[in-house]
């Protein structure tokens, strides 16, 4: 494999890593804050048991987060060196905002979140832990605008002295649609990975008979909260699909398989494609949903990927222009069929509060419904970085242009092997982790450790 | 403002931004490093945790933030600087994820193997970083060889000269030292004593590496050419510093030990920085290919906007951490009831 392969795996590879642990931050700390708000207010314990026992797994998840974000801010000019050239007067601005604005503030408020209680008066310990929950989705906010800018770039000028990218209109950077789409949908869907974490987790304790009253606190919020939170995740991301029509039609026709213009557009249920993985063997299609999809209307045109990639090659010269259709199809597809298949699941969830389903059978299987975030966040990012190939920043700098020309394969096989490495050994940990303060339950995470084993170490409480 | 000065800010609060990191973050990996050999028992090490514990993450957003200012202020020298430096950054990114993820780690689970696991990380992934870091600021002053490109055209080997590795070892036997000082300041009772008398043997290893590196910087740097024989108050003053710490440890004069090796770290940066400037990244191909602050900036809309955003950030960011340095000011003790964790 060459350079540019090698980066585009290793960026892929460290990317979709690091977005497994943020979305439950972005949500998570949410819950954390307002459980601890409500002991404030009723002074009722099993709130303050509920925001320590959701603190310590937000904590554990929080960790890999942070730690694996280092990476990230730190491979543009690592591997993208000629990328951070070009577009740097513009994209190094969200980044060093979201460093101001809300890493320190995240980070700092964490420490004195979890050292201070006690040391601090509780109003600020309570404080705290909203700043820790505000700046972690601002920053989501900044680096979502930063890549709102690749997929649609504004507010720049082309130097043509220096041949790069220069920021002319900082509010039109800071206003980018697209940037807020994601924004709107990422929030969103933090919310509902936190939402089905805390689901999964109170049947798990509920069915087994443990701390029923708890945890039915827990699920009854949790589906609420994951019922609003998973629509709004269906309609950003219905919105976004129809701001991308509009801006990213190639995007557009990748994920759908739609390789002919047409209006009336149909909507493929299933494609098969040949091994190319831009090629379509049979499909099953239904007329004019695509249309509405598109732009709420059943007859608008929605242009095929033979025709823009003839529009591109007249555009910008010759060239493949068509993303890998095979993986924008199906990502698109497990994203959608789990966005659904959650807003479903909440609602039932709701639904069954309502009666006594504290000794339901079907809460045996609802531990496994804490995967399904997972796969449709993977999924989203995928589709929307695979999808805007062969561009690096969309009709202004190819992948294979942004590259850094000095590495060798030797570097970047000893930095995806390393990274591998390392981020295989953090999972196993914080699966540990997680499993063992889960199991361990509330009353536990009360105390600095779960372990109660004395022999052990010489210093247990 | 003229563009010219705005190109000169950003350095100087690029400056600003590493100095702060250095000295905040300095006395984390000093901390880091030290504590498999100055706590022998669990709750030892838990209090030597706890010390740095609160802030340490906060501390090092700061270096986060120099690289995203870098990238926004002069994205020629971010991109020249962190594609050059490959292979050292990533191992830089290795030792900080193993520290960072054993901070919070190592006390979630009783087995001693866990915890032992954990404590090694953070010594050997804060020893990386210190190690990494000294060495690559080194290299920037010693001269890189970028060509006209602005690419840099060597590989790691190219940045493990002698001078360079001195470097390294230097940051890692100050921040050392500046580890033992701050936990003789944060500690108490037998532990604090501890920590004293590893300072004094650390100030023996740091004043003598510091002083050699002193020497070397005349024989692997343009400072002759760019400064003269004589450097100036400001690099006398690192060394004069340095040299007087050892008068404050003796005389259990904590504080001041402490304040004088951050002294020392803030001179040495600022020294740096002064031989650096204008420039950002030195070639040694030919100085014509040097990057500047000139030819790495952003555009002057840029600079202007971004001036605007740390005007705003920078005193808020200050004025809360420096509440957190307010709230956790006490002396930490390793009596278990008021550990963290």
């Amino acid at each position: 494999m060459d350079i540019v392969t090698l980066s585009r795996l290793q960026f892929g590879l460290t990317t979709v890593y690091h977005f497994l642990f943020v979305p439950l931050t972005l949500g998570l700390s949410w819950f954390v804050a307002y459980f601890q708000t409500r002991y404030y207010q009723t002074r009722d314990e099993d709130f303050r048991k509920l925001a320590k026992f959701w603190g310590k797994l937000f904590l554990i998840n929080f960790a890999i987060g942070v730690v694996t974000g280092i990476v990230q801010e730190f491979q543009f000019g690592m591997n993208w060196s000629e990328y951070s050239r070009y577009v740097g007067d513009i994209f190094g601005a969200p980044l060093a905002i979201e460093a101001l604005m809300a890493f320190f503030m995240e980070s700092t408020f964490l420490g004195i979140w979890i050292f201070g209680e006690n040391k601090i008066p509780e109003k600020a310990h309570l404080a705290s832990i909203w700043l820790v929950a505000i700046g972690s989705n601002l920053s989501a906010l900044w680096i979502l605008l930063a890549n709102g800018w690749m997929q649609h770039p504004v507010g720049y000028v082309i130097n043509e002295v220096n041949g790069r990218a220069e920021l002319v209109d900082f509010f039109a950077l800071a206003t980018n649609p697209k940037g807020w789409l994601f924004f709107w949908h990422t929030i969103a869907a933090g919310f509902t990975a936190a939402s089905f974490l805390i689901l999964g987790v109170s049947a798990y304790h509920i069915f087994r008979k443990q701390n029923v009253k708890l945890f039915k606190i827990s699920f009854h919020t949790a589906s609420i909260v994951g019922l609003i939170a998973s629509t709004l995740v269906f309609f950003g991301g219905h919105t976004n699909g129809q701001f991308m029509y509009e801006t990213q039609p190639m995007k557009f026709a990748a994920i759908e398989a739609h390789w002919e213009t047409s209006s009336a557009a149909p909507f493929s249920i299933i494609t098969i494609g040949d091994l190319s993985g831009k090629q379509e063997i049979w499909s099953l299609r239904i007329p004019y949903v695509l249309s509405f999809l598109a732009c709420n209307n059943f007859t608008c045109e929605v242009k095929g990927t033979d025709d823009i990639q003839a529009e591109y090659e007249a555009l910008y010269g010759p060239g493949d222009y068509v993303p890998l259709i095979v993986v924008t199809y199906w990502a698109f597809r497990i994203m959608m069929t789990i966005g659904l298949l959650m807003m479903a699941l909440t609602a039932l969830f709701l639904l069954a509060t309502r009666g006594k389903y504290e000794n339901a059978k079907w809460m045996k299987w609802v531990p496994w419904v804490i995967a399904l975030p997972y796969l449709a966040n993977s999924s989203g990012w995928i589709l929307t970085e695979m999808g805007r190939q062969p561009w690096l920043v969309q009709g202004l700098l190819k992948v294979e242009d942004g590259v850094s020309p000095n590495l060798t394969v030797v570097d970047l096989w000893i930095s995806i092997i390393g990274y591998t490495l390392v981020y295989g050994a953090l999972a196993v940990a914080m699966v540990y982790l997680m499993k063992k303060y889960i199991k361990a339950g509330p009353d536990a995470a009360l105390h600095e450790s779960v372990d109660v084993a004395p022999t052990l170490v010489g210093s247990q409480e | 403002m003229s563009y010219e000065l705005l190109q000169t800010i950003w350095f100087i609060l690029i400056a600003v931004l590493w100095i702060v990191f250095f000295i905040l973050e300095g006395f984390d990996f000093g901390v880091g490093m030290l504590l498999p050999f100055l706590g022998k028992k669990d709750e030892e090490r838990r209090a030597i945790i706890n010390a740095i514990g609160p802030t340490w993450d906060g501390n090092e957003v700061w270096l986060l933030t120099a690289g995203g200012a870098t990238f926004a202020a002069f994205p020629h020298w971010y991109a020249t600087m962190f594609s050059g430096f490959y292979l050292a950054l990533f191992l830089l990114v290795i030792g900080l994820i193993i520290r960072g993820i054993s901070f919070e780690y190592r006390s979630k689970d009783a087995n001693p193997k866990w915890r032992h696991t954990f404590d090694w990380m953070i010594s050997i992934g804060s020893f990386i970083c210190a190690l990494l870091l000294g060495t690559a600021f080194t290299n920037l002053a010693h001269g890189l060889p970028i060509n006209a490109d602005m690419i840099y055209t060597g590989n790691l080997f190219t940045l493990l000269n002698p001078y360079s590795l001195l470097g390294g070892v230097t940051m890692v036997a100050v921040f050392l030292l500046y580890g033992a000082t701050f936990l003789t300041l944060k500690l108490e009772g037998e532990l604090r004593e501890r920590a004293r008398e590893f300072s004094k043997n650390l100030y023996v290893l740091a004043a003598i590496v510091v002083v050699l590196l002193a020497f070397f910087t005349y024989t692997s740097t343009d400072i002759t050419t760019k400064i003269g024989i004589n450097p100036g108050f400001t690099p006398l003053a690192t060394i004069v510093v340095i040299l007087v710490t050892t008068f404050f440890i003796n005389r259990k004069m904590e504080g001041w030990a402490f304040l004088s090796v951050a002294t020392h770290i803030l001179l040495t940066q600022v020294s740096f920085f002064t031989l650096m400037f204008p420039r950002v990244m030195i070639s040694n191909l030919n100085p014509e290919w040097s990057l500047t602050i000139y030819n790495a900036s952003s555009s002057q809309y840029t600079l202007g906007v971004m001036s605007i955003v740390a005007l705003i950030f920078v005193p808020i960011i200050l004025a809360y951490q420096g509440w957190a340095y307010y709230i956790f000011r006490k002396r930490i003790s390793t009596d278990k009831k008021t550990l963290v964790y």
